[in-house]
């Protein structure tokens, strides 16, 4: 139980977040309505979403340093993680974006550098699946993660700032934080975040140790 | 110091010898360049000058960006792996890479500028400010070589080289192929060349950052 106790942290966060996205009190802004509710969910994935991909690219830096190819399935299982957490942001965006700005997919860069950003790393799976030496594919597809990451982290954060877009934070638009946010929501957000990166490191946990069992009975 | 930039220059040296010996690979990408351009020219049937700039613009940076992919694919693939590890053994990896970057980059650039005259030439020119657009095909071939040269060694070493280059290079030159696209938009409005200033010093970043990453990277590389 000891080493257990972020598991019920994660529970009774996301236990919480959800009571409150759905029943508690929101700041009713014009054209957002009751959808600023999506804030506790959608933001949260994609902020765990950027940990997750940042801690595969820290197992891919030591796999490269060490060659335990340990490294490398925890690396490749933080990714899956990361990219399953990414289509699940996208969901919640579409249906936010269907309401507020009329179409479930505009013609937004933030989404467009996503969904790049989405390509980058199907691209490294795609790269795991076409070597058969396990030394072999950790090495290179390790080298690929890190390099994906170093242009992700640019793609997603400098270029919609520089153009228009209509996600607040971007291209001239104040934050969200700034206006819209009151207190109390602020009291739901912030443990939202910590919750989802919990909840993704669980699963992430999960499959990791089917991986470790597996690779166990195979020897 | 001295010594590595002996090592250096001999390495380009090399790069450019194997390039004049095996003339066919270079004239197939020059012919490459001018084939795409005209084929784009005869779809479009455009007479000069009938293209919007959008579509001029964009055009001609998709075409690039094939060149680009394709020229840069096989420089890993045309020499074979014993003569690669006998390289291995007289220079140090990161060595390699840098030559094999400056190549690229001097490739690109002539691809860049033969097929700006060649398009310019059939499709009409429409850039107002063209010593700036000539500035981004210099920031754009140093930024595909960079970016694609490391794509291209990882790809070479899987079992399918051609499709993997193109799956796996795609989305990591898209960042930069849109800062491209946005400044060289700039300069065929021939806007003031201060309102491109931050985004040539993003695209300077990014070659930055990829140029450290095949630096720091490529040693992990070679060795399988």
């Amino acid at each position: 139980m000891k080493k257990n106790w972020w598991k019920a942290l994660a529970v009774i966060i996301l236990t919480y977040v959800i009571l409150q996205g759905l029943l508690g009190v929101v700041p009713r802004q014009p054209i957002l309505n009751e959808s600023i509710r999506n804030v506790y969910f959608h933001v949260p994935l994609w902020f765990s979403m950027i940990a997750l991909l940042l801690t595969s690219a820290v197992y891919s830096i030591r796999y490269l340093r060490s060659g335990r190819l340990d490294d490398d399935l925890v690396a490749v299982e933080f990714a899956n993680t990361a990219i399953l957490f990414g289509l699940l942001g996208c969901l919640t965006g579409s249906i936010w974006a269907n309401f507020t700005w009329g179409e479930p997919w505009p013609n937004d860069p933030k989404l467009n550098s996503v969904a790049i950003g989405m390509l980058m790393y199907l691209a490294y799976l795609v790269l795991r699946g076409s070597f058969d030496d396990e030394q072999r594919r950790g090495r290179i597809s390790a080298v690929y993660n890190i390099f994906a990451f170093a242009v992700f982290i640019p793609l997603i954060f400098i270029v919609p700032r520089l153009t228009d877009s209509l996600h607040p934070g971007n291209g001239g638009n104040p934050a969200f934080g700034k206006y819209d946010m009151d207190n109390r929501m602020r009291m739901v957000f912030y443990p939202a975040v910590i919750g989802f990166i919990l909840l993704g490191v669980w699963v992430t946990e999960l499959r990791v140790r089917f991986r470790r069992l597996k690779a166990a009975l195979d020897d | 110091m001295a010594e590595s930039v002996r090592q250096l220059s001999a390495l380009m040296r090399k790069e450019f010898l194997l390039e004049w010996r095996q003339r066919y690979a270079l004239n197939g990408m020059l012919l490459y360049m001018v084939g795409a351009v005209f084929v784009c020219y005869l779809s479009f049937n455009a007479r000069r000058g009938q293209l919007t700039p959008i579509v001029w613009n964009t055009l001609f940076w998709i075409i690039l960006l094939f060149t680009a992919i394709n020229a840069i694919a096989k420089s890993f693939v045309q020499e074979r792996a014993g003569r690669q590890l006998y390289y291995y053994t007289l220079a140090s990896p990161q060595q390699i890479i840098l030559s094999k970057i400056l190549y690229n980059t001097a490739l690109m650039l002539v691809l860049a500028f033969l097929g700006f005259s060649v398009y310019a030439f059939v499709l009409g020119n429409q850039a107002n400010d063209v010593p700036l657009y000539l500035l981004t095909l210099v920031l754009g071939a140093v930024g595909f070589a960079s970016s694609l040269t490391l794509v291209s060694g990882i790809a070479s070493k899987a079992e399918n080289p051609a499709t993997l280059m193109a799956v796996l290079s795609f989305p990591v030159i898209l960042p930069l192929l849109l800062m491209l696209l946005k400044v060289s938009k700039n300069a065929l409005d021939g806007l003031d060349r201060s309102v491109s200033w931050s985004e040539i010093g993003t695209i300077l970043a990014i070659d930055a950052i990829v140029l450290t990453l095949s630096w720091l990277l490529f040693p992990f590389l070679w060795r399988s």
